[in-house]
């Protein structure tokens, strides 16, 4: 029985920790169509952004709340970076932006090699997230706990935002017509580097609540991005309650078919249950309902 | 034999005579001779191959304010690997074609030297590598200056057995070294009443432990044999303090994680886990004291030493010996006088095992403290024999196959 809990827990932790890593990915992937292969050195920004508050703040409670919110504005500010330099040049080439932002990528990476070193730095867990909580004989680390409340508010957030604010209705509207919005009188340039912000930002915010549980080093995005994508793409573009619910149903795939079989196996396993899904529903879980012609 | 000797000349400079020709082109004649460094700069394993480079320049250093190896000053030809075997084999390649060096030292992944193995030994030149690794390999044209596994892995399950531990949980990454640990460790443990509770790997990088230590922690072994990579083991060891897995109830032996990987993890994790190795910085002998102290002097007072950097150290200084015991810098002399070669190292008197190139060393068990640094909490009784093979254990017999 606890080993149920146990594994439930998991996969539920599991779940959040995709959709944090996911969420900014399901905004400039799923409502933008960028595909960002930098997107997981904007989580990396993020893990060295916790870093470096750490520094300057001993309290590691405070400089972890401080840094999510100055993880968010640095994600955010390096996404507009490269929106307005390169990623604005192709939107109509999808292609050249996978290999330009691939190498932008490369280029993060080797940057935080060279100021923070190549080994692993270490961001120390606020004392009050250390150990653990039994729930039904399983323990989850506090750490996990925090990382799934910290996604749900993420998502409450984005979602209200996406919804109820003037800011969220254009950048709606922008991807669901992008022509009629702009003959509405939206700026679609600044509806896009708007969501790119935001999509950057929530990238860098997963990375410093991942800095609890994972290393911090300059290759730590890559373990991230595939993943991010997969939930993205089977959650369907374009909408947040995709990316949800495809996050937490990947969460608790994974865990259980771990538990039975073995790590390596397991993503096997869940890689060609996504692939069959994917011959079935080439959308993904859900769409959005356009009336664009193209 | 003496015909691929003989075909392995590598010509620019050698003569037409045969008995020159397999002597290769290294030139002997000036006030120095060329040695080669071959180590990952740049890549992944960078953080780890800096270290082992900087310690083998600082034995060359060390010998050369000395008078040098017979007189000669050593000039040390610095190559990078690029964490890539296909590059460790080009640039091995062009050190001893090129460069013409009398010997190279490097080399940390396995596969970084399976990858050169075949160059060294159709050039017939020589290879210091100074990585524990998994065994069942014996070149002669290679110097294993780390542990083999009989003088590390089997030593730590002798430790454990020692201690009444009766069950093991096996965690690893997914690659050749922890397979061919695992497939030692249960071997081991079938000859002696230990029950193997689980065997878990994940791939290279994983950062996601929570269903393996969900395993452990349900499984109950007395102790984990930890044989992960890299920075799975940060996941790892986090996960696991925060389950509440401590040291006391079930402790983790690591067999990849130095002196330079605690800092990484967070000391805060990992403190009163156990490691095993032959070196430690903390080791009391005026050997180590003054070797740390020469490393920090030139690398700075912050730098841990670790036990890939020691025996590439000893390495250099084994190599020095040699040639001068047999008083030629040449590969099929080196060969034939390294067998009981000493030398004074850090971490106790280590000899070359002519018969299969590799050296004794003492295995330690050491402790992680809160300043980061391990001290060792049990010692094999002296210097172990190596044994690549694992010929002198009954237990071990199908292993080699």
């Amino acid at each position: 029985m606890d080993v149920l809990i146990g594994q439930l827990t998991t996969g539920l932790s599991l779940g959040s920790i995709l959709l944090l890593a996911a969420l900014g990915l399901s905004l400039t992937f799923g409502q933008m169509g960028v595909i960002n292969m930098a997107h997981g050195e904007f989580i990396m920004a993020g893990c060295y952004t916790a870093y470096v508050v750490q520094q300057v703040i001993s309290n590691t409670g405070a400089s972890l709340l401080v840094s999510l919110v100055v993880g968010f504005f640095v994600g955010g500010l390096m996404g507009v970076l490269l929106e307005v330099t390169l990623i604005q040049r192709m939107y109509d080439r999808p292609l050249d932006t996978l290999l330009v932002t691939f190498g932008v990528g490369l280029v993060l990476q080797q940057i935080a090699r060279d100021v923070f070193g190549a080994p692993a730095v270490n961001v120390v867990a606020p004392a009050w997230l250390s150990g653990g909580v039994e729930i039904l004989g399983a323990v989850v680390p506090k750490t996990r706990i925090f990382i799934l409340v910290l996604a749900v508010l993420c998502v409450a957030v984005l979602s209200a935002v996406l919804r109820y604010s003037p800011m969220g209705r254009r950048i709606r509207a922008v991807v669901q017509n992008r022509d009629l919005a702009e003959t509405s009188g939206i700026s679609s340039r600044t509806t896009d580097i708007t969501t790119f912000f935001i999509g950057s930002g929530l990238a860098a915010v997963a990375g410093v609540a991942l800095t609890l549980i994972g290393s911090t080093s300059p290759t730590i995005g890559q373990s991230y991005l595939i993943d991010a994508f997969l939930v993205v793409v089977v959650g369907g573009l374009g909408q947040i309650k995709g990316t949800v619910i495809a996050a937490f149903a990947l969460g608790f795939l994974n865990s259980f078919i771990e538990y039975n079989t073995t790590a390596s196996l397991a993503k096997v396993i869940v890689f060609v249950i996504i692939v069959i899904f994917l011959q079935v529903r080439p959308q993904g879980l859900f769409t959005v309902r356009t009336r664009s012609l193209v | 034999m003496a015909a691929s000797l003989v075909l392995s000349g590598c010509g620019s400079k050698a003569s037409d005579t045969e008995a020159a020709k397999s002597e290769s082109c290294v030139d002997t004649s000036g006030p120095t001779i060329k040695v080669g460094s071959l180590n990952s700069l740049s890549g992944t394993m960078a953080i780890s191959e800096v270290t082992v480079r900087d310690a083998i320049k600082l034995a060359v250093d060390q010998i050369n304010a000395d008078g040098g190896v017979m007189g000669k000053q050593i000039d040390l030809i610095g190559e990078d690997g690029a964490s890539e075997p296909t590059v460790f084999a080009e640039k091995a390649e062009k050190l001893i074609k090129d460069d013409c060096v009398a010997a190279v030292f490097g080399g940390w992944t396995s596969s970084s030297r399976k990858a050169m193995l075949p160059v060294f030994e159709s050039n017939n030149s020589l290879l210091y590598y100074p990585v524990q690794y998994e065994g069942l390999e014996s070149s002669k044209n290679i110097f294993y200056t780390g542990a083999t596994t009989n003088q590390q892995i089997v030593p730590a399950l002798d430790y454990l057995k020692e201690k009444g531990v009766k069950s093991l949980y096996l965690v690893g990454s997914d690659y050749v070294f922890p397979q061919t640990a695992n497939r030692i460790i249960k071997a081991y443990a079938a000859a002696n009443d230990i029950e193997i509770k689980g065997e878990d790997y994940t791939p290279l990088g994983s950062t996601d432990f929570s269903t393996i230590v969900n395993k452990v922690r349900t499984a109950d072994a007395d102790a984990v044999f930890n044989t992960l990579n890299g920075d799975s083991n940060v996941a790892f060891f986090r996960e696991y303090k925060n389950v509440g897995l401590t040291p006391q109830d079930m402790p983790v032996v690591s067999v990849s994680i130095a002196e330079e990987e605690v800092g990484g993890i967070g000391v805060q994790n990992i403190e009163g886990q156990l490691v095993a190795w032959d070196y430690y910085q903390t080791l009391d002998s005026p050997e180590n004291k003054a070797f740390v102290k020469a490393y920090k002097d030139a690398y700075g007072q912050d730098k841990p030493t670790s036990d890939p950097m020691e025996a590439a150290y000893v390495s250099v200084h084994l190599w020095k010996n040699t040639v001068e015991k047999a008083k030629s810098f040449a590969t099929k002399d080196v060969q034939e006088a390294a067998g009981g070669v000493e030398y004074d190292a850090p971490e106790g008197l280590v000899q070359i095992d002519g018969d299969n190139n590799h050296i004794t060393k003492t295995a330690r068990i050491g402790e992680i403290h809160p300043d980061g640094l391990i001290y060792t909490v049990w010692s094999s009784a002296g210097p172990i024999e190596p044994d690549p093979y694992l010929k002198g254990y009954p237990w071990a017999a199908g292993l080699s196959g």
